[in-house]
């Protein structure tokens, strides 16, 4: 008998005055017991509108049978046919718009929470499980990975697995690209993306750090030197925009990207550490994404009064409800509907506020967009000694650059098959941001693994010539 | 692991280091820059490349003890490791067509300005190096100089090294005195780049200064390092680290350099009270 619940079990977290002040991680986890209840909520419908809605096409409803009867390294196994990081995306896949988004549960109540689930298996594998990886045999084919991001693991593992020599080069010193230097420890601790970047190297995985491919290598003597047969791009969407409004260059104004560096993957949070950052009292960030929510969180954390400041209304905000939510109850200000036009300085050439205007929403057009409209004479200064620029990211330009016959768009994305991320250059793949611009884990994990097995047809099929 | 080849004091605060990165040195040129870390928790920095032999497979970086990083950096000698080490970055400069140049220099950005000197002269370029240091005692590179210069104007702010004045004093006489330079090359503090470069406008010379700021991925992903050139944000790290001198916003650049200055001036303290302890 499932259990009828219209609600999901509640996921534990840290109290939100607690943990505005720390960087542990804020959700903490279903128990078994919790996670037995919340599986039984699953009514293994028929048309499994879930895996529908996964972008790598979990069999959601069969793992959650599984877990349901306690079974949870069988689920792990069946999460692990479709996901390379189960534990990664269980905290931060979008689940409400994907898989949860289709669940029939949802239509009266709500869904099943299924990424709760997925990362409840993950956790419990990791925690659990004893055997070690089996390095599979080699069948002497090399492949090169650019970027160590989720797209990147997530082709290492799956060629790995087919006995592929894969390298994975890294132009940082550390290896998980996004994961490590973007997402917050609060969020995404850095032991779980060092367990999947521990087991891909069980597989034999090679991971090469400081090596900036387009500058310390080239993406042609990859293939003509180094005697790789085919290369995978994930090299993201790392390059931070600005505004170009006035004040952007003064001191204490940081891109979301400089700003979650400094804290994640350079350690600013730690009290002993080497890098420095600015502790803001007051801090605005700017932008209404994913990235803003985290920067604003992070500043928080470091002892800030924190406002976002996004063009749009609340209804538009594209970062996920739970972060938004959780970023609302540590204390962090909102004002909607405005939008940045100058940052003013002091004599030395420090932030001491940035200057906004009110929009107003016009009405909808035929496409049902309603876009903004600045409110003539509305200008107004929010005090501020740190300004946190988190209007998105653009593909790196350093690959494109320096990789003869390799087609971009206009804005830098690499021209990649939707199906199988093929290049405009025979043997080369791309996958994730740097092809879609930037986007969730997932969709780049997803990319990755299509890209896999498209390159393991065309080595296969180059060789079978032969 | 990346080897401390040699080490080797060159004044008091200043230090020269081969370091074994065979990937870097087979395609390192002057102008281009390399970032470190000296540990696993350490900050990474950027230097730009002093001399780099393909062969050996090794990178000369020059520093000056300027903080907490510099100093642990000091604290390693040779046939120890460096934890990380990555480049080459950022674009080399150009010497292509270039037939007569001024490289102006000016205490430990002499160190970048002579790999310029040298390959320019090496292509057959007459090279006027124009090198300026506060007193004797500091002086780097002299001998090197000399050799990759067909002029070599050594200055010093208190006459006790070649003349006495600012190498801006020294590049006014010889444009005056008739030199006709296509293009002036400049590189140290930023002070002095704004001067020489105020200088060369006035008389209408292309110039070049190379910049370098705080910066943390040198990959363009952080935009740390980012400047106002001709009105436009580019970021060192990849759109430079050289930049046409005259459309440069000196005065931002200077204020952007000194953010973490007393973040800076504790850490060194602190990691100086350390060595002292580990001395006693």
């Amino acid at each position: 008998m499932p259990n009828m619940s219209l609600k999901k079990n509640e996921m534990p977290t840290q109290a939100p005055e607690v943990r505005n002040s720390n960087f542990l991680e804020v959700a903490l986890g279903y128990t078994e017991e919790q996670a037995i209840d919340e599986a039984k909520r699953c009514l293994n419908c028929k048309h499994k509108p879930c895996t529908a809605g996964c972008p790598v096409k979990i069999h959601i409803s069969d793992f959650i049978a599984q877990v349901a009867e306690g079974n949870f390294e069988e689920a792990y196994r069946i999460i692990s046919q479709s996901s390379s990081l189960p534990a990664v995306c269980g905290r931060v896949c979008p689940q409400e718009t994907q898989c949860e988004k289709m669940c029939v549960r949802g239509v009266k109540g709500e869904p099943v929470g299924i990424g709760r689930l997925e990362r409840f298996v993950a956790d419990y594998h990791n925690s659990h499980c004893t055997t070690s990886v089996v390095k599979p045999e080699s069948n002497g084919h090399k492949v090169a990975i650019i970027g160590s991001g989720p797209s990147g693991l997530a082709c290492a593992g799956d060629l790995a697995k087919k006995g592929y020599d894969v390298t994975v080069f890294e132009a940082l010193h550390l290896a998980g690209g996004v994961l490590v230097y973007g997402i917050p420890e609060f969020r995404l601790p850095k032991t779980i993306v060092q367990k999947e970047i521990d087991t891909l190297k069980e597989l034999g995985v090679e991971i090469d750090t400081n090596v900036v491919i387009g500058k310390t290598i080239s993406i042609d003597e990859l293939m003509e030197e180094y005697g790789y047969d085919a290369v995978f791009i994930g090299s993201g969407a790392g390059l931070p925009r600005f505004m170009n409004i006035p004040g952007e260059s003064l001191n204490g104004v940081y891109s979301a990207n400089e700003f979650l560096t400094r804290v994640n993957l350079m350690k600013a949070y730690k009290p002993d550490s080497t890098t420095p950052i600015q502790h803001g009292k007051k801090v605005v960030v700017v932008g209404g994404g994913n990235v803003a929510m985290d920067a604003a969180r992070c500043a928080k954390r470091l002892g800030a009064d924190v406002t976002i400041v996004y063009r749009l209304a609340m209804e538009e905000l594209p970062a996920r409800k739970e972060e938004v939510e959780h970023a609302m109850e540590e204390g962090i200000e909102f004002k909607l509907l405005t939008n940045p036009v100058s940052i003013e300085g002091n004599a030395d050439g420090w932030v001491d506020g940035i200057t906004c205007q009110v929009m107003e929403l016009c009405e909808p057009d035929a496409s049902g967009r309603r876009s903004p409209k600045a409110v003539q004479g509305s200008e107004f200064t929010i005090d501020a000694d740190c300004v946190i620029m988190a209007i998105g990211t653009s593909p790196n330009p350093l690959i494109k650059s320096t990789t003869k016959g390799l087609e971009t768009q206009r804005w830098g994305g690499i021209v990649a098959d939707d199906e199988t991320g093929k290049t405009s250059r025979e043997g080369v793949y791309a996958g994730g941001d740097a092809v879609t611009g930037a986007a969730t884990v997932i969709l780049a994990m997803g990319a990755g693994k299509n890209a896999a097995a498209a390159i393991d047809r065309y080595i296969s099929e180059k060789y079978a010539e032969n | 692991m990346y080897e401390i080849l040699k080490k080797q004091r060159l004044n008091p605060t200043v230090t020269l280091m081969e370091i074994n990165a065979p990937l870097v040195a087979k395609k390192a040129e002057p102008g281009q820059f390399i970032i470190l870390r000296v540990n696993a928790d350490g900050e990474r920095i950027p230097l730009t490349i002093a001399d780099y032999d393909r062969e050996e497979g090794s990178i000369t970086i020059i520093y000056q003890i300027v903080g907490a990083t510099t100093q642990q950096l000091d604290s390693l000698n040779e046939g120890e490791c460096l934890h990380d080490f990555v480049g080459p970055l950022g674009k080399a400069t150009e010497t292509e067509g270039l037939k007569k140049v001024a490289v102006v220099g000016g205490g430990v950005g002499c160190a970048i300005a002579y790999p310029v000197a040298k390959k320019l002269f090496e292509q057959g370029c007459e090279v006027h190096s124009i090198v300026g240091f506060r007193t004797k005692d500091l002086v780097i590179l002299e001998h090197e100089f000399e050799k990759a210069s067909s002029r070599l104007v050594r200055m010093s702010d208190d006459g006790s090294w070649g003349e006495k004045g600012l190498v801006t004093n020294a590049l006014k006489t010889l444009v005056d005195g008739g030199e006709k330079y296509d293009r002036v090359i400049t590189i140290g503090p930023l002070i002095m780049m704004k001067f020489v470069c105020q200088l060369t406008r006035e008389y209408s010379i292309p110039t070049v200064a190379s910049m370098n700021p705080i910066m943390i991925d040198g990959t363009g992903m952080c935009g740390g390092c980012r400047l106002t050139v001709g009105g436009e944000t580019k970021f060192a790290c990849v759109d430079g680290p050289e930049f046409d001198g005259h459309l440069i916003d000196f005065d931002s650049a200077m204020k952007r350099s000194s953010m973490y200055r007393d973040f800076e001036r504790k850490a060194h303290e602190h990691v100086c009270n350390l060595l002292k302890m580990e001395d006693k």
